[in-house]
């Protein structure tokens, strides 16, 4: 029995990690049933951004606040890590504060992640009050309510409870080591420094050895437990961001905003009608494959950059907060796009796993289902939403692609564009005015 | 420039005209005001008159990218044809078009905007600003999306603007955070989708804080559209909407 607590340890963690690897594999699954995208060029520049945007934060702090309160939760979800590295070892091997022989470097490390857990602490209570009392504006529109909502605090809840644990853990540690207690006490003297939790000690001085043991213990339990639960809880949340931001910076759009892709699906086609030797008669071959489709209806049209946007986006709202659709009160939400893209997948990912490994057509589709064609129509494709990304998501993408499935698949523009179309198609501007007519601005006064 | 290719010369530069400058009232006047700076700056230009064509962004930024992969293709067979190198543009959607989405398919120009191409005649001295006209005025400048974010050509304007001894002053949204003045996107073809206001009424109420004697502009799109919020506000009276060629060609009495 001596070894029980290091084997439930080792099935906790085995469980924790195995049941979030089924997941991951689960997502990249579901990001691979987009179509394929080169992103393959300039992997240098990649990276950079990757090191500049996702791990230095660059884009986060164009909003000071915001920005400044997120690094110190994101540096101290990192740098508590390693703590989570000891205690890990420490619940496998039944060893306790393995680290400490680093002595002074292990008493720095220890209060460092102690003051960290405190500014966490602050940065999330502030957060929960920016949510909840304050009502900022763009946490509050229609696409928020609900499940979006309660995600965003549940995830505060959690950060706050993991601190809180941890510091209860090491105050009891800390009166434990102070009462010489065996297995805690350290005749080198005492192990870590606790510039917060030493506040928190003085709470449990009248505890005897058993009581602070039972206290240590807990806390140190439900702590690692804690963490493994939200690693899990993250494939169901929007908080998958802490990981996907990484990859979705590194695969984010490179080129000039302003570039929007040529299909080349497309390119062929129009080759082949300014094709002199084309045959204009020619009947289309048998074994032809059938021709692509144009444009995007539905989750499996959009390329699996754009669904790892989906499943990267944090519903931040700094794109809807700075899209001029949405600040005139027309219904486009560009985290709308993200979050309906995302659900959708999910959705067909769910189908995917009731019918045996293949989707089984369920009468929807992310057009009209999920995404309205009055959003996809109010869009002036001015790039704001993917200027604010903090993590590279680019929404105005999957607009344009499901324009194009209207447009080309569906003649289903709005009449004022088909005449606007129509111009260009009969007189090459897109007014009805005639192209002989070109140069008479020359000959105006 | 099909009569300057016939007599067998190469014209410097092609100007790309673009619809609005072509059809548009207001923005002729933006086209004409850009020759007489050419003109005395003895750049050797031509345009392409009634061989240009629609570049094809309203009807790519609507879905229809046949339509407008057809516009292209034609574009550049008429431009390769008379061996066109450098091109500069006073539409920021021709500018973006052409630079950005005419090479994929056989394109391949030297692209200005015109406020690009106007800085450069003023570093070289073919241009040089005497006299201000616009002196202490309060000049502020609307970011055209297709020029800032879209390019990132924040600057050119802007130095353009300095030149004139005027007051330049920035709206609360500006550069990479400027706000759209609701036309991209093919948005200037047809009716808003329901809402509280039309975009181009929130961007000049952004203009009117910056108490202005001139909104300038760098796109045709943009200056109707701020054009029509002015008016709607009433402020026609009190405050011009000019593009940045205007400002110049005025300021050197042109």
């Amino acid at each position: 029995m001596e070894y029980f607590p290091n084997i439930l340890f080792a099935l906790l963690l085995i469980a924790g990690i195995g049941y979030f690897a089924r997941n991951v594999k689960k997502l990249a699954r579901n990001i691979k049933l987009g179509k394929e995208a080169d992103v393959s060029d300039n992997s240098s520049q990649r990276w950079k951004n990757m090191a500049m945007i996702a791990l230095g934060q660059s884009k986060m702090v164009v909003r000071p606040i915001a920005g400044l309160l997120h690094i110190i939760v994101y540096v101290g979800f990192v740098i508590i890590n390693i703590e989570v590295l000891e205690i890990i070892l420490d619940g496998l091997l039944g060893t306790h504060r393995l680290f400490a022989f680093l002595g002074p470097v292990y008493n720095v490390l220890i209060g460092s992640f102690e003051i960290l857990a405190f500014l966490v602490v602050v940065a999330v209570i502030i957060f929960w009050i920016r949510r909840n009392v304050i009502r900022l504006q763009r946490f509050l529109k229609p696409e928020m309510k609900g499940w979006p909502k309660k995600d965003g605090n549940l995830i505060l809840y959690i950060e706050l409870v993991l601190m809180f644990l941890f510091l209860t853990m090491n105050a009891a540690d800390y009166q434990l080591q102070l009462k010489g207690a065996a297995h805690y006490a350290s005749e080198a003297g005492i192990m870590g420094s606790f510039p917060i939790s030493g506040f928190i000690a003085p709470l449990f001085e009248n505890l005897s050895i058993s009581s602070l043991i039972l206290v240590e213990r807990t806390a140190w339990w439900l702590h690692i437990v804690g963490i493994l639960l939200f690693l899990n809880y993250l494939y169901y949340s929007k908080h998958l961001h802490i990981l996907l931001a990484f990859p979705n910076t590194y695969y984010g759009n490179l080129k000039p905003k302003g570039q929007f892709k040529n299909l080349q699906s497309v390119t062929n086609e129009v080759k082949l009608m300014m094709d002199p030797e084309a045959d204009p008669f020619a009947a289309p071959d048998e074994d032809a494959p059938e021709p692509e489709k144009f444009g995007a209806s539905d989750v499996a049209d959009l390329s699996w950059v754009q669904l790892l946007n989906a499943y990267t986006c944090t519903e931040c709202g700094r794109c809807t907060s700075e899209c001029p659709a949405n600040q005139t009160g027309k219904k486009l939400s560009p985290r709308k796009i993200m979050m309906d893209t995302r659900d959708r997948l999910e959705a067909v990912g769910k189908n995917i796993d009731a019918n045996k490994g293949s989707f089984v057509d369920d009468g929807k589709q992310l057009l009209d289902d999920y995404i309205t064609r009055e959003e996809l129509w109010a869009c002036t494709s001015c790039n704001a939403c993917v200027e604010a990304c903090p993590v590279s998501i680019d929404p105005l993408s999957i607009i344009m692609d499901m324009r194009q499935y209207l447009v080309m698949e569906q003649s289903a523009a709005p009449t004022d564009l088909n005449n606007m179309m129509g111009n260009i198609e009969n007189n090459g501007a897109p007014w009805p005015f005639n192209q002989m007519d070109r140069l008479n601005w020359a000959n105006e006064s | 420039m099909a009569e300057l290719f016939a007599k067998g010369e190469q014209p410097e530069v092609l100007f790309w005209v673009g619809c609005a400058g072509s059809f548009d009232d207001r923005a002729k006047k933006i086209t004409k005001a850009f020759i007489r700076l050419l003109n005395k700056a003895e750049v050797s230009f031509a345009v392409l008159g009634t061989e240009e064509s629609c570049t094809g962004d309203p009807a790519k930024r609507a879905g229809n990218e046949f339509l407008f992969q057809m516009q292209a293709v034609t574009n550049i067979e008429v431009m390769n044809a008379y061996e066109v190198k450098k091109v500069v543009t006073a539409c920021p959607h021709c500018f973006n078009t052409i630079k950005n989405e005419y090479p994929g398919l056989g394109g391949n120009y030297e692209v200005l905007h015109h406020t690009q191409f106007l800085k450069q005649l003023f570093e070289s001295g073919k241009l040089g600003l005497q006299g201000g006209t616009f002196k202490g005025k309060r000049i502020t400048y609307h970011d055209p999306c297709y020029l800032g974010r879209a390019n990132a050509v924040y600057e050119a304007p802007r130095e353009l603007i300095k030149k004139l001894d005027a007051e330049l002053v920035e709206m609360k949204n500006c550069r990479k955070k400027g706000l759209c003045c609701g036309a991209g996107g093919a948005q200037m073809f047809k009716e808003p989708e329901n809402g509280d206001k039309d975009v181009n009424i929130e961007r000049t109420e952004q203009a009117m804080e910056t108490k202005p004697d001139i909104i300038a502009a760098a796109c045709p799109f943009c200056n109707t559209m701020m054009t029509d919020g002015v008016k709607n506000k009433e402020k026609e009276a009190s405050v011009a909407v000019m593009d940045i060629a205007e400002l110049i060609a005025q300021a050197e009495e042109l």
